[in-house]
């Protein structure tokens, strides 16, 4: 077999490689680009003969904010404050207990991490008829914590706080060795000043990869905002969005893809933005400990 | 001697930093706490939620413990997690339990007491009782009043719905005539015997409040109401004043002897009779036994395709020399990006019947119209071809670096041996891969078990089972199948059978899942680990 013809077999194989990827590339970006046309296509329906629309116009957009409703605009910052205000409570939950799980030893610390996991198995989605039913009842006893409030949603997702997020945390404060912790002491710091002004800086990557999950986690759910929302103008945008493609409202698809568009906007540039950080903060908690 | 530091007893637990304004604010927030709790145990088991006054009142002593007992102070850095853990973690998972031995739903959403007041404020017209005469009013809005008379000569103003109004407080009647009965009332002027013959509204009408309410009973005498249920406190029954009817508690309904109900019932224990309803009811047992075999379907099909595509990109572009490989490797990790709800609403928009570019395409391209929402072959088809959408991305990612992980000598080797590409995938790359990931393919599998998500965005589970006796669906599984027991709009609610469902969920998750730990080690790593 000469030199030549091994090259041209290479170059075969990359050419056969590179149309599956072609093939696979359209599978994937598809749905992408379709979305992002409907959305551009002012005719409001999905029957575009072509991707590129004949007309471009931001009508869907317009519409999109200005139909009473389905009050897009309110569901987007009813998202946004749950899933800010979910994530800065769960992660402040997450990180002290971490700090405590990593630096006291105190009977029952294995059983309660271990626990900890095994309740991860029986996700909230699972019991979301007891989780109704307990929303039912804190209605009848403090209205404010109750159905149809964020407030109530926000203390079921405060639930899960304690998940496996500890055990990564825990990672990663028993990575930084306790002797600063102890000279610190030494010194006369109680253990919150330790923690705080010492040990917290030290952490902030991975808390900052802690906080992006947990926000996107709580930015997508769907069903536990499903059944304890019950008013259009309280829902998150998820909920929101199935609307949209539901029978009740005639199945708006113009309006609906110019909303999933910006309502997955965010999600995406979070993910392209912080993508090796996300990764690499996941696998250095691994490899350091 | 790293070993030694470890299990030193921490040098100061809160003494050293305890000053007296820390104890006095950390008393005053615990008393604060316990107020609440207090208040809020009192209205629970006021509001009749004996179990939730009974767990608030368990944390509440938990936290005075936590705070208390000087011991307990690495515990009060995760105070606030572990009562949410215990109120909105543990605590549900218990309650679905109780919940599923109990025939909680329409018609038994009360308690029995609860259902006891509620029936108690039924009322009949007896035959005989306390009588008045009386005199019908009505006004423009089509109002009613009564002026009633008594046998002692009383006088009283009746409106529905309020309790009776003695004649001297009625301020606002005027115009008497002789026999002392009022022409005008307020806005309200006398029927005259003509009007109140032809009127077939004020015979309907209950006046006065639940307690005396009066019914006409004919043109010259109406009567006081009375309770038509009495409840035999020793006995456990409802007797019914009117018939004498008893009616005894059983499984949450007040039956009578002869097999009649009252519509009210009320929450009972009914042990296992949500589980044994699927062997007794074919009606409910054939879709369910559908329901069964297409969720163990699903999940085992969703994580093959997306196992077998993932490794297959992966493997294909494992060569690193492929000009652009970085620029294929990021276009295919889009879906990734996108949050799932939003892409599976995309897909259920191109997958439109009629609108949906999908079929509009197919159309053109070939004159035909699969009926996706309709057909439940094509709907399971088009799920799973969604949730490969969605799923590949991630092992694309593992395999790609499980593959690097695979030494290229043991290739060489192989080659040298005469084994042909085939050959060294399935019997070098698979096995070594199928190790490293492996406990992720059955995380996937619990996962896609419960892959609510997609089953109910996509298409709500349908199209619908015909002849169900509950709402299912073709594509639902067991999750969704919960949630329309629970939650689907104008159907009957049935919690306890949900909740019955949901132990059986958690049974088959808590199988893998233990599986999984003895498969991979995992709860021995995690003993050392910590």
């Amino acid at each position: 077999m000469s030199n030549l013809t091994f090259k041209q077999r290479r170059y075969l194989s990359y050419t056969i490689r590179w149309l599956v990827a072609l093939i696979l590339i359209a599978f994937a970006i598809f749905p992408v680009l379709w979305i992002l046309s409907t959305s551009l296509n002012p005719s409001n329906t999905l029957a575009t003969a072509s991707l590129i629309p004949k007309n471009i116009g931001l009508d869907n957009y317009r519409t999109l904010f200005n139909t009473p409703e389905t009050p897009f605009g309110i569901w987007i910052w009813n998202s946004i404050k749950i899933s800010s205000i979910t994530t800065v409570l769960s992660v402040t939950i997450t990180t002290l207990a971490a700090y405590a799980f990593s630096r006291f030893r105190f009977r029952g610390r294995e059983t309660m991490l271990k626990g900890i996991l095994l309740i991860q198995v029986f996700p909230g989605l699972l019991a979301m008829i007891a989780i109704f039913t307990l929303v039912t009842q804190f209605e009848a006893i403090v209205p404010a914590i109750g159905l149809n409030t964020h407030a109530g949603l926000i203390l079921v997702y405060l639930g899960g706080a304690m998940g496996v997020n500890i055990w990564l945390m825990k990672g990663f404060f028993d990575t930084i060795p306790r002797a600063i912790d102890e000279s610190a002491m030494v010194d006369g710091a109680t253990h919150w000043q330790t923690f705080s002004q010492l040990l917290l800086p030290l952490m902030r990557p991975i808390l900052v990869v802690i906080a992006i999950l947990t926000f996107i986690g709580t930015y997508g759910d769907f069903i536990l905002a499903r059944i304890l929302l019950k008013s259009t103008d309280q829902y998150p945008l998820m909920v929101g969005l199935f609307i949209y493609t539901s029978g009740q409202f005639s199945q708006k698809w113009g309006p609906f893809a110019a909303g999933a568009l910006l309502g997955a906007l965010p999600i995406m540039i979070i993910y392209l933005l912080l993508q090796d950080q996300i990764v690499g903060g996941l696998t250095q908690g691994a490899v350091k400990g | 001697m790293a070993v030694q530091a470890l299990k030193k007893p921490q040098p100061q637990p809160t003494g050293q930093s305890a000053t007296l304004f820390t104890v006095v604010l950390r008393l005053v927030l615990l008393l604060a706490i316990d107020a609440f709790a207090i208040w809020f145990a009192v209205r629970a088991f006021g509001e009749g939620f004996a179990s939730l006054g009974i767990v608030v009142t368990l944390i509440a002593a938990g936290i005075n413990y936590i705070i208390l007992v000087r011991d307990m102070y690495p515990l009060r850095w995760m105070l606030l997690g572990l009562v949410m853990m215990s109120m909105f973690a543990i605590w549900p998972i218990i309650l679905t339990i109780f919940v599923a031995f109990t025939n909680y739903g329409d018609g038994h959403l009360l308690t029995k007491p609860q259902s006891i007041e509620q029936i108690s404020k039924e009322r009949y017209l007896p035959e005989g009782g306390t009588t008045y005469s009386w005199t019908g009013y009505t006004n423009e809005n089509g109002d009613y009043a009564l002026w009633l008379q008594n046998a002692a000569g009383e006088n009283y103003l009746a409106f529905p719905g309020v309790p009776l109004i003695p004649a001297s407080e009625a301020t606002d009647a005027t115009d008497f005539d002789e026999s002392g009965i009022p022409n005008e009332i307020g806005d309200y002027t006398r029927l005259n015997a003509i009007r109140i013959a032809a009127d077939k509204n004020i015979p309907e009408i209950q006046f006065g409040s639940e307690l005396d309410g009066v019914k006409i009973r004919s043109a010259s005498e109406a009567a006081q109401l009375q309770q038509k249920f009495v409840y035999d406190e020793a006995n456990d029954t409802l007797i019914d004043q009117e018939t004498g009817t008893e009616y005894l508690p059983v499984d949450g309904r007040w039956t009578a002897r002869n097999g009649a109900e009252l519509t009210s019932g009320y929450r009972a224990n009914v042990g296992v009779n949500n589980f044994t309803r699927f062997f007794q009811s074919s009606a409910l047992r054939g879709p369910l036994t559908r329901i069964i075999i297409w969720n163990f379907a699903f999940a085992f099909l969703s994580v093959f395709s997306t196992f077998a595509l993932g490794l297959g990109i992966a493997y294909i572009f494992n060569d690193r020399t492929i000009p652009g490989r970085k620029i294929i490797q990021s276009f295919l990790l889009i879906p990734y990006t996108i949050p799932s709800l939003i892409t599976i609403l995309i897909w259920k928009g191109m997958f439109n019947n009629e609108v949906g570019v999908i079929n509009r395409t197919l159309t053109e391209l070939f004159n035909i119209a699969p009926q996706w929402t309709v057909d439940p072959t094509l709907a399971k088809l088009a799920i799973l071809i969604v949730n490969l959408w969605l799923g590949y991305p991630y092992f694309f990612l593992i395999c790609s670096g499980a593959l690097q992980a695979i030494p290229s000598d043991l290739y060489e080797a192989a080659k040298v041996d005469g084994a042909n590409a085939f050959q060294s995938f399935f019997k070098i790359t698979l096995p070594l891969l199928l190790v490293a990931v492996g406990p992720l393919l059955v995380a996937s599998f619990t996962f896609n078990f419960n892959n609510f998500n997609i089953i109910f965005l996509f298409i709500e589970g349908g199209p619908p089972i015909a002849g169900s006796l509950t709402r299912a669906g073709h594509t639902d599984i067991l999750i969704s199948y919960v949630y329309n027991l629970a939650f689907a709009a104008g159907r009957g609610k049935e919690y306890g059978l949900g909740a019955a469902i949901t132990i059986v969920i958690f049974a088959i998750v808590a199988i893998i899942t233990l599986f999984q730990f003895r498969y991979t080690k995992m709860w021995e790593e995690v003993g050392e680990g910590v």
